[in-house]
């Protein structure tokens, strides 16, 4: 119903012909190898300013679905997004086109390590990296938990807290743990949102 | 290297179940991966695995391709095929199948308790991830150094996180770590 758009997305369409499959295929295999630990940027820069395949609005909407939904982020929006463009077909080169590289180049990382691994100047190497790729997501929980820091101690900090308890010290079953607390933490948001 | 197709089944459904449980992204459910491969299938050791983590992050692309140098390790290139597929085929699947009706609901108070209720649920997990993979390759004071350093610089400076990784590969280069 056109009532239902909104007046924004009126003001900036995306480009008018869908991309083609190709065009779908060859635009994600250039981000695949793109960004180090930040696909989301290249994406947004890519499908935003230079293709204009979507706009800002509707790529903000898009990212939100797929942050809210299980999985990998970048390969849930890649996946939407195709299957938007062009039906099943757009999905599978979106994702062809982004994972394809990929996985190669991770089957050549692999390769190495296997045959190399144990050496000990790389072993020396490796150990260094990991050491940062700790220090690296210790900095990545600080960024998604200062929007916590804003409330006092309250049932979130507790759901986060017994997580990372359940999961990370006494190592126990994912699904197991998550069947359990994300109910629990629901239910703790539903109150909140009717307090307001 | 074992690419027995026993293998390959027990990989394919254990990483097809855990990309259900990702909850807020790929990251989510390293813990789990790390319980299921290292601690119960034992297919590599707790350092193995925290080296791979980190070849992948260092690598361009998603990070979610640490699943298919995972899978790699563990059966060769049809495992590395098979932890990819497996790891995003199912969320995908269900991405397309409910995004109309999740987007449809945008403003709709469940969505909103929803969205806000996985948040510390992701904290909590992606803090998880970070303990296990600094139990793992933390083993001296250096290694505290470099993760605290790392920490800092990430968060602190605005500066591509590669800099602290090829500090970092220096200082173990030197065979400090």
């Amino acid at each position: 119903m056109p009532s239902e758009i909104p007046a924004d997305a009126l003001d900036a369409p995306s480009a008018a012909a869908p991309p083609s499959i190709v065009d779908l295929f060859l635009a994600f295999a250039g981000l695949s190898l793109s960004g180090f630990g930040g696909v989301l940027a290249w994406a947004r820069r890519m499908l935003v300013e230079n293709k204009r395949w979507m706009t800002a609005e509707e790529f903000n909407h898009l990212l939100a679905l797929c942050q809210f939904l299980p999985g990998p982020n970048i390969v849930n929006f890649c996946a939407v997004f195709g299957v938007r463009a062009r039906g099943v077909p757009g999905a599978l080169a979106c994702l062809t086109g982004l994972l394809g590289p990929s996985v190669v180049l991770m089957i050549a990382a692999g390769t190495l390590y296997r045959r190399f691994g144990a050496l000990p100047k790389l072993h020396g190497v490796l150990s260094g990296l990991a050491a940062a790729a700790a220090g690296m997501i210790m900095a990545t929980v600080v960024k998604l938990a200062e929007p916590l820091f804003r409330f006092r101690l309250g049932p979130e900090h507790a759901v986060a807290i017994a997580t990372f308890v359940a999961i990370g010290v006494l190592r126990l079953s994912l699904p197991l743990v998550l069947l359990v607390i994300v109910p629990t933490s629901i239910a703790l948001a539903w109150r909140r949102t009717n307090d307001k | 290297m074992t690419n027995d197709s026993a293998t390959l089944a027990a990989l394919f459904l254990q990483f097809a179940i855990l990309s259900f449980f990702a909850v807020g992204g790929g990251g989510s459910a390293v813990p789990e991966m790390h319980r299921q491969t290292v601690e119960i299938a034992q297919w590599l050791t707790d350092r193995q695995f925290s080296e791979l983590f980190a070849v992948a992050q260092a690598a361009p692309g998603p990070n979610i391709m640490f699943v298919a140098l995972l899978g790699h390790f563990i059966a060769g290139v049809p495992g590395a095929v098979v932890a990819t597929v497996a790891m995003c085929g199912p969320s995908c699947v269900l991405a397309y199948a409910v995004s109309h009706v999740v987007d449809r609901f945008r403003e709709a108070r469940w969505r909103i308790a929803v969205q806000a209720g996985l948040v510390p649920v992701t904290i909590g997990l992606i803090a998880a991830s970070a303990l296990i993979i600094a139990r793992a390759a933390d083993n001296n004071w250096v290694g505290f150094a470099i993760t605290a350093g790392t920490f800092a610089f990430v968060h602190w400076t605005r500066l591509s996180p590669l800099v602290a990784f090829a500090c970092a590969a220096l200082v173990g280069l030197g065979g400090f770590v």
